[in-house]
């Protein structure tokens, strides 16, 4: 509601004095809530030794190392063999060689980043599509039992993912998709679809079918009618429900760390993992946290309409 | 678009044998998304249940399998093990849903003032629900490094209690509290983005209604603000009770459910006995129970929400 049109005498609009005070204590946690976030992306751009300086450094030099170490692997050399390498190649190999290390090859996060892109890309792409299909026969259709069959679909979320596991792990062991990208495409549509056929009938039911039927009038079989009015029609629900079933795939974890160990693991499991020289490697546990977060970012501002409708399966519409 | 027009002169009579009739669409356009989820959650739900009653090990296939009948129940029903992992998932789940609740709902009470920004800081607040369980827990372990991470050292700042001299994750007393804390920071803006739906369907007529009675504002919020939110929290406490019994990921990165098993939750215990003891016929007894303790709660839960609804 603009300032302009809302009413200055309602006795339902809060008081000046009210909204300054919401707006402080709103802002205040939203700022909190992101110290953790700031932390992380900071830690990113710093040092090992400032990484783990006591007391923690707020104030600090910017360094690359946390990205290099993120994307290389490197050995331990003497400073005899490293000065009688060639000058440095790249940012990266100069900052090793201050370590006095070498960079012996490329690290996993790139396969694995790249596994997340393709698992959660083809797992949306085939959740979406069958939800739709199923949504509009839900949404149009008299299916017998039909309120019995949605219940069925959302009632699949309810299971621990450990012990859905526990079976899919005999079952892909014995049928060779054990610790394969279609494997783990095809566990994650089966979740996701549950969320898509929910969130899509929602948006379905909002088109009127006075659209298909007029086509049909027309001459348009019920299939042509699908196709060229209602999906055009339902674009924006299809873009939202990609969305969500992006994110669960990008996040998820527990199906994971159980069914995948090497070709096709995906980030998650794998950034945990990013040991340094006696411990953890702060600053590149950062570093590969920051560069998994920023699509989430993305999507997060794009999907900021629909939002409520995705988190509640479509329970609860603005 | 030239056969559209060629079927358009038709009478209507023939278009439907030419095009699938309806009810064969319905059943095509649904049968692919019941196949998947029959071989993906059915089948493997229907072997779980067979492997419950049954002596398998996941890492010994080749041995014979015997029927063991009821065995893994009873000894599950009778486990200090498992009882102590009920007993941590009950405080996770309640402490994590009351503080939710109330700094989410108070959250939405505070942003449905619609002060100038709103919207922009409501989006803000999201930001920690949309990232992965498992990555927010693995960089709060670094958080909650009592030497070096930045949330000793935040709290001394403010107490002066030394930054050294507590362990978040390492003590008995802090560490079932820890996961509290990361899954408020967490989970806090998804209720109170529900709430804002639900403070936001009361119409305004009804505070004027009540501003014509002079209701006091304390008035008002207990008899039209809360009852009127009251089905939406219900809806929020639903998913989130939901979410937090079957919380596996994020606890796993921060604890792995130490010190000890204080922080051993549910599905902590379940993956333990299932892929590292390859128990696997007790744990799918395990899983069974788990699933139904689930959908039996849910049931009654939804059943009572109905009821408040209603009314």
């Amino acid at each position: 509601m603009s300032a302009a049109l809302s009413t200055a005498h309602s006795v339902v609009e809060p008081t000046v004095t009210a909204k300054r005070v919401a707006a402080a204590v709103v802002i205040l946690y939203a700022l909190i809530s992101l110290v953790p976030l700031l932390w992380i992306f900071a830690t990113g751009w710093k040092t090992p030794p400032d990484s783990i300086s006591y007391p923690p450094k707020i104030v600090f030099n910017p360094s690359l190392e946390g990205y290099c170490n993120l994307f290389t692997t490197r050995t331990r050399q003497t400073s005899e063999y490293i000065q009688a390498l060639g000058p440095p190649q790249g940012i990266c190999d100069k900052v090793t060689r201050q370590r006095e290390m070498v960079i012996a090859g490329p690290s996993n996060y790139m396969p694995r980043f790249v596994n997340s892109l393709i698992i959660a890309f083809g797992s949306t792409f085939l959740a979406v599509s069958l939800g739709v299909l199923s949504a509009y026969a839900f949404s149009r259709f008299k299916i017998p039992l039909a309120d019995d069959l949605l219940f069925f679909i959302l009632s699949t979320r309810m299971m621990p993912p450990i012990a859905v596991a526990i079976p899919i792990y005999l079952m892909y062991r014995e049928v060779g998709l054990s610790d394969t990208a279609l494997g783990m495409i095809l566990l994650y549509t089966a979740v996701n679809v549950s969320l898509a056929v929910w969130l899509l009938k929602g948006f379905i039911d909002e088109i009127p079918r006075e659209y298909e039927e007029a086509a049909m009038i027309d001459g348009y079989t019920r299939l042509q009618a699908f196709f060229k009015v209602v999906l055009p029609q339902a674009a924006t629900g299809i873009a939202a429900t990609g969305i969500f079933c992006l994110i669960f795939a990008w996040n998820e974890y527990a199906f994971a760390v159980l069914l995948t160990s090497g070709s096709a693991q995906t980030a998650p499991p794998f950034i945990p993992t990013i040991i340094g020289e006696g411990g953890m490697d702060w600053p590149a546990v950062g570093a590969g946290t920051t560069l998994f977060l920023i699509p989430i970012l993305v999507f997060t501002v794009l999907l900021r309409k629909h939002l409520l409708r995705g988190i509640t399966f479509g329970a609860v519409r603005k | 678009m030239a056969s559209v027009d060629a079927i358009s002169n038709r009478p209507a009579a023939h278009r439907g044998l030419r095009g699938l009739s309806d009810r064969a669409i319905a059943w095509l356009f649904i049968a692919p998304t019941m196949i998947l989820l029959l071989a993906i959650n059915i089948f493997p739900l229907f072997w779980t249940i067979y492997l419950s009653f049954t002596n398998y090990a996941s890492n010994r296939p080749n041995r014979p399998v015997v029927n063991v009948g009821l065995r893994w129940y009873r000894d599950i029903l009778n486990s200090p093990e498992v009882w102590a992992a009920m007993q941590a998932t009950a405080h996770f789940v309640f402490w994590t849903i009351v503080l939710q609740t109330v700094i989410g709902f108070g959250l939405a009470y505070l942003i449905d003032r619609k002060f100038r920004g709103h919207a922009l800081w409501t989006t803000i607040i999201l930001i920690p629900m949309m990232l992965s369980p498992a990555v927010v827990g693995n960089f709060w372990k670094f958080l909650y490094q009592p030497q070096i991470g930045l949330f000793n050292h935040v709290i001394s700042f403010f107490t002066g209690i030394p930054a050294s001299s507590f362990e978040m994750l390492g003590s008995v007393a802090l560490a079932p509290w820890a996961i509290v804390i990361v899954d408020t920071w967490m989970w806090t803006p998804y209720v109170m983005l529900i709430c804002l739906a639900g403070l936001r369907s009361i119409p305004d007529y009804i505070y004027e209604a009540a501003e014509v009675d002079r209701a006091s504002k304390w008035r008002q919020f207990w008899s039209i603000t809360l009852p009127m939110a009251l089905p939406f929290i219900m809806l929020a406490v639903l998913f989130r009770g939901i979410e937090n019994f079957k919380m596996f990921d994020m606890v796993t990165l921060l604890t792995g459910g130490g010190p000890g098993s204080t922080t051993e939750l549910a599905s902590i215990t379940l993956k333990r006995q299932a892929f590292e003891a390859y128990r696997t016929g007790y744990s799918s007894a395990f899983a069974i129970i788990l699933f139904v303790a689930v959908f039996g709660l849910a049931n009654i839960y939804v059943k009572a929400l109905n009821r408040v609804k209603q009314r």
